[in-house]
């Protein structure tokens, strides 16, 4: 049974088709990689499934349910959560205080409760925070905790959108690029924390990568797309040693 | 010409007046947005100033009318370049949202400054043109308006040439879209934005001249960056072409509204116009589109 | 050097986390209750005014600071606290009835005006702002049935409970004590779950869609809230000017406004009110200086609009953090001597990028 189905989705600008019909699914817990040359509409899939944009035509399911057409901030109740290509973190404010916006949607909501900060309000804020520092051990942000994100180095501001990810609690993770302008022992120990993070937390992880060796290492199975269109799909060897993908993008 | 026709026609050829002026204010304050993304509030200012100086030369100081104006576009040209080099270049790199706050700063010191130095009272000063009508058939144009739109179509028809087709105007696009990769391209973009600002300085000189005559030397003439606004925010933020347009419309939606609309929705049509469009059609007539990708 | 010595994550969620500051801001609150029996009758109403201005301040910093939303126009939110109010009270409604139906009255016209402002942002908001400031002042001009018109309408004096408040120390109270509520009340809010889904509408909207902030809804929440406590505001101000004209509400007090929250240091409650008690004291000071001035540049209104926009141009261009970055960075002087490094606070050289494009 696929977890996640993309049947049929189309996506256009004008005239620009940044994805053609495409139809994939995902099996519940494995590493799924998406590569291809730039413009080839990666990105624009993950867009589509966290509804930045609207699917001209098709339908995405996701656990059984059809989120195709639902709002953009319910998403992540649906239990999906990304990351983005141009690091997207809130600047201004700490390295913890973005991981609780990872907790928004489990917090305690009521407007007049947070006005008077009854003790309901504050044992909700004090589970968060406990929450979060979990994910700070796991991801050994400890040393960061109170910096503002605008002063932290490139790899650490990345780790930290991935801790925001999985502050939410999702079922499934979009990553755009994870390893995109980290060195080797930082995309190493991500190789390493993205494995961790289908074992022991049970998250499918679906990635958009450049980084061939990050996606034989990882990577259960890998689409390439080229143009917009599925160009194939099948284990990480098989297709590295399809034929159109070389052409279109690894290079003979 | 049918005479039911004529006040019609009368109404239009004022408001092509009094637009041009508005499509010149709009056309400098989309030049400094294209070339430094910073919107220039304190362009009205720049304007008002610029009548009070055209008065002082030709009132206070006696000079001939054609010497006065070049002077005082020289002037204000320079005023517009160092501001620009003294003062905006400071806050390079700092969000939109600083370069709003300071040039309404700007704004503000230009305005008090003007108030203390020459007080509340209206003045005017005589042009070549003061007191000349034309006659078209029944229709009464007063020349002074002639000469506002023939100034705003020389002006435009230069500016165009200039960033279109001249390396300093393609410079002053570039710089616009990514600094740091203008200047690692040679363009050495901060006199580059002075340049701008005096530029556009310098049509604001020429609009306030122009308009003063209409409109009485006064303080609130700085209103007229609000109609700039409404222009621009009409024709479609960002294009040239849109300005001009946008100009000429508010022009003439005031006047129609001064005569059609009940007392008081002349004064207000600008900030109506403002308002509703931004939030009805945000993208205006020829406007581009904007959003961030992610 | 001071270390925080949280045992608890209750203890990082304390308003006052440090020995030290319960006594500094206990000792500023005695002070400040102990007041209008030590000092002469103007300063006690000049208190009252900062107050008042700090109340106003603080609901726009909730807008622009917090959640990004620039507002150039918030006069006319303080406008239509202080004219309903009055309507209200000359309808014989009792005191308490009457602000608080003007606050819900401005609350309400905050998402009004709010919900188109969603489409709005940026810049263009800041326009519309602007235009909206310039369009209220005309409209209280000529609704003359319930302002009044240019000629002005009288303000009641408060009652409450059979006390009058309009008397000088009362009345001071009353502002003291709307003052410490709504600082409450706020500071709640921006240290839990809303306080920081506005931060994040500001700083990402795309992020924050992921993470299921609603944002169109946060805005619209930004505006109602910061309307009704600068409707607030403007219900105290009316009872402070006695007399409410159209021109009091008008550009300039919404300047005023925008001036309070980025003088004070954007994002920080702390930042609101020293920016309201920097401004609010500006025109006190202005008129002490004139004197001192050459007759020729005394001129009326010229010299408080010059001064107003070379503090602002200072701020911005020499500390855009405000007084309030400058008390930070005071503190942490004092907090790491002598291990402080001046460059910690050093802009790096920065390059434009283009908002339009990225």
């Amino acid at each position: 049974m696929s977890y996640l189905r993309v049947e049929g989705v189309t996506l256009r600008f004008g005239g620009v088709h940044a994805i053609r019909d495409l139809s994939f699914a995902v099996t519940q817990g494995e590493i799924f990689a998406i590569i291809g040359p730039n413009g080839a509409g990666k990105t624009s899939v993950f867009n589509v499934i966290t509804r930045v944009f609207n699917a001209n035509t098709g339908r995405i399911i996701f656990d059984g349910q059809d989120i195709t057409d639902v709002p953009r901030h319910r998403v992540v109740d649906h239990g999906v959560a990304r990351t983005f290509q141009n690091i997207e973190l809130f600047e201004g404010v700490s390295v913890i205080d973005n991981l609780l916006l990872g907790r928004h949607r489990f917090a305690y909501g009521n407007l007049f409760a947070e006005l008077c900060w009854l003790p309901s309000v504050q044992r909700n804020e004090a589970e968060s925070r406990a929450k979060v520092e979990d994910i700070i051990d796991f991801l050994e942000l400890a040393p960061y905790r109170n910096s503002l994100v605008s002063a932290l180095p490139y790899g650490v501001r990345k780790v930290v959108e991935l801790g925001r990810a999985l502050a939410t609690q999702p079922r499934l993770l979009l990553l755009d690029e994870p390893a995109s302008g980290l060195n080797p022992e930082e995309a190493r120990d991500l190789a390493f924390w993205i494995d961790d993070i289908r074992s022991d937390l049970g998250i499918t992880v679906v990635m958009v990568e450049h980084d061939m060796s990050l996606v034989a290492q990882a990577a259960d199975r890998v689409m390439c797309m080229n143009a917009g269109q599925l160009l194939a799909i099948g284990t990480a060897r098989e297709v590295q040693s399809n034929p159109d993908v070389i052409a279109a993008y690894l290079g003979a | 010409m049918d005479p039911q026709l004529v006040p019609i026609v009368q109404l239009a050829l004022n408001g092509i007046g009094i637009g041009s002026i508005y499509a010149l204010v709009a056309l400098g304050i989309v030049l400094t947005y294209k070339a430094t993304e910073v919107l220039n509030f304190a362009y009205g200012d720049i304007l008002m100033l610029s009548a009070f100086v055209g008065w002082g030369l030709i009132v206070v100081a006696g000079a001939p009318f054609w010497l006065a104006v070049i002077l005082t576009i020289a002037i204000v040209a320079v005023l517009g370049y160092l501001l620009e080099r003294h003062v905006m270049r400071v806050i390079v790199g700092q969000p939109q949202f600083a370069g709003v706050m300071l040039t309404i700063a700007i704004a503000f010191m230009l305005r008090g400054g003007v108030s203390m130095a020459f007080g509340p009272t209206s003045r005017s000063y005589p042009t070549p043109w003061s007191g000349q009508i034309t006659h078209l058939g029944p229709i009464v144009i007063a020349d002074i308006n002639l000469v506002i739109v023939a100034a705003a179509l020389l002006v435009t028809a230069t500016l165009f040439l200039f960033l279109r087709h001249t390396q300093l105007g393609v410079a002053i696009q570039a710089a616009s879209q990514n600094q740091l990769a203008a200047y690692l391209c040679g363009i050495r973009v901060k006199r580059l934005n002075s340049l701008v600002w005096g530029l556009t300085a310098a049509i604001a000189a020429l609009s306030g001249l122009l308009l003063a005559p209409v409109a009485l030397v006064d303080i609130s003439l700085w209103f007229v960056v609000l109609k700039g606004l409404a222009a621009l925010v009409l024709g479609g933020f960002g294009s040239i072409p849109g300005a001009i347009i946008g100009g000429l419309l508010i022009g003439l939606i005031e006047q129609f509204a001064g005569v059609y609309l009940p007392d008081g929705f002349k004064e207000m049509s600008a900030q109506l116009v403002l308002i509703s469009v931004l939030i009805f059609w945000p993208r205006g007539l020829l406007g581009e589109a904007h959003g961030r990708r992610v | 050097m001071r270390f925080s010595y949280d045992t608890s994550y209750y203890d990082a969620q304390r308003i006052l986390r440090y020995r030290s500051d319960w006594m500094s801001y206990g000792l500023l609150l005695v002070a400040l209750m102990v007041a209008p029996w030590l000092l002469p009758a103007y300063y006690i109403g000049e208190l009252s005014y900062l107050f008042i201005a700090c109340i106003a301040s603080l609901g726009l910093m909730i807008l622009i600071g917090y959640t990004g939303q620039v507002s150039l126009g918030h006069a006319a939110f303080m406008a239509i606290g202080a004219y309903a109010h009055t309507w209200f009270l000359n309808h014989d409604w009792g005191f308490l009835a009457s602000i608080l139906s003007a606050g819900a009255l401005t609350g309400a016209m905050g998402l009004v005006i709010g919900l188109p402002a969603i489409r709005v942002s940026g810049l263009y908001l800041a326009m519309v702002t602007l235009a909206g400031a310039l369009l209220t002042e005309q409209i209280l001009g000529r609704w003359k049935d319930v302002t009044g018109g240019y000629s002005g309408v009288s303000v009641p004096t408060p009652v409450i409970f059979g006390i009058d408040f309009g008397a000088l120390r009362p009345f001071y109270f009353l502002c003291l004590f709307v003052l410490a509520v709504v600082l409450f009340g706020l500071f709640n809010l921006m240290r839990g779950r809303t306080g920081r889904a506005f931060v994040g509408v500001r700083d990402s909207e795309a992020a924050a869609y992921t993470l299921g902030i609603w944002v169109g809804g946060y805005k619209v929440l930004a505006f109602v809230i910061s309307a009704t406590v600068t409707g607030i505001a403007g219900a105290l101000l009316a009872h402070h000017l006695q007399f409410l004209t159209p021109d009091g509400f008008g550009l300039t007090l919404s300047m005023e406004l925008v001036l309070m929250v980025v003088i004070g240091g954007l994002g920080s409650l702390r930042g609101a009110i020293f920016g309201a008690v920097l401004i609010g004291l500006l025109p006190n000071l202005i008129s002490k200086i004139k004197p001192l001035l050459p007759t020729a540049l005394s001129a009326q209104f010229g010299l408080e609009t010059f001064v107003f926009g070379a503090i602002l141009a200072a701020f911005v261009m020499f500390e855009p953090t405000g007084p309030n970055g400058r008390w930070l960075k005071l503190k942490a002087l004092f907090e790491t001597f002598p291990l402080y490094r001046r460059s910690t606070f050093r802009r790096g050289k920065a390059y434009m990028h283009s908002e339009r494009y990225r």
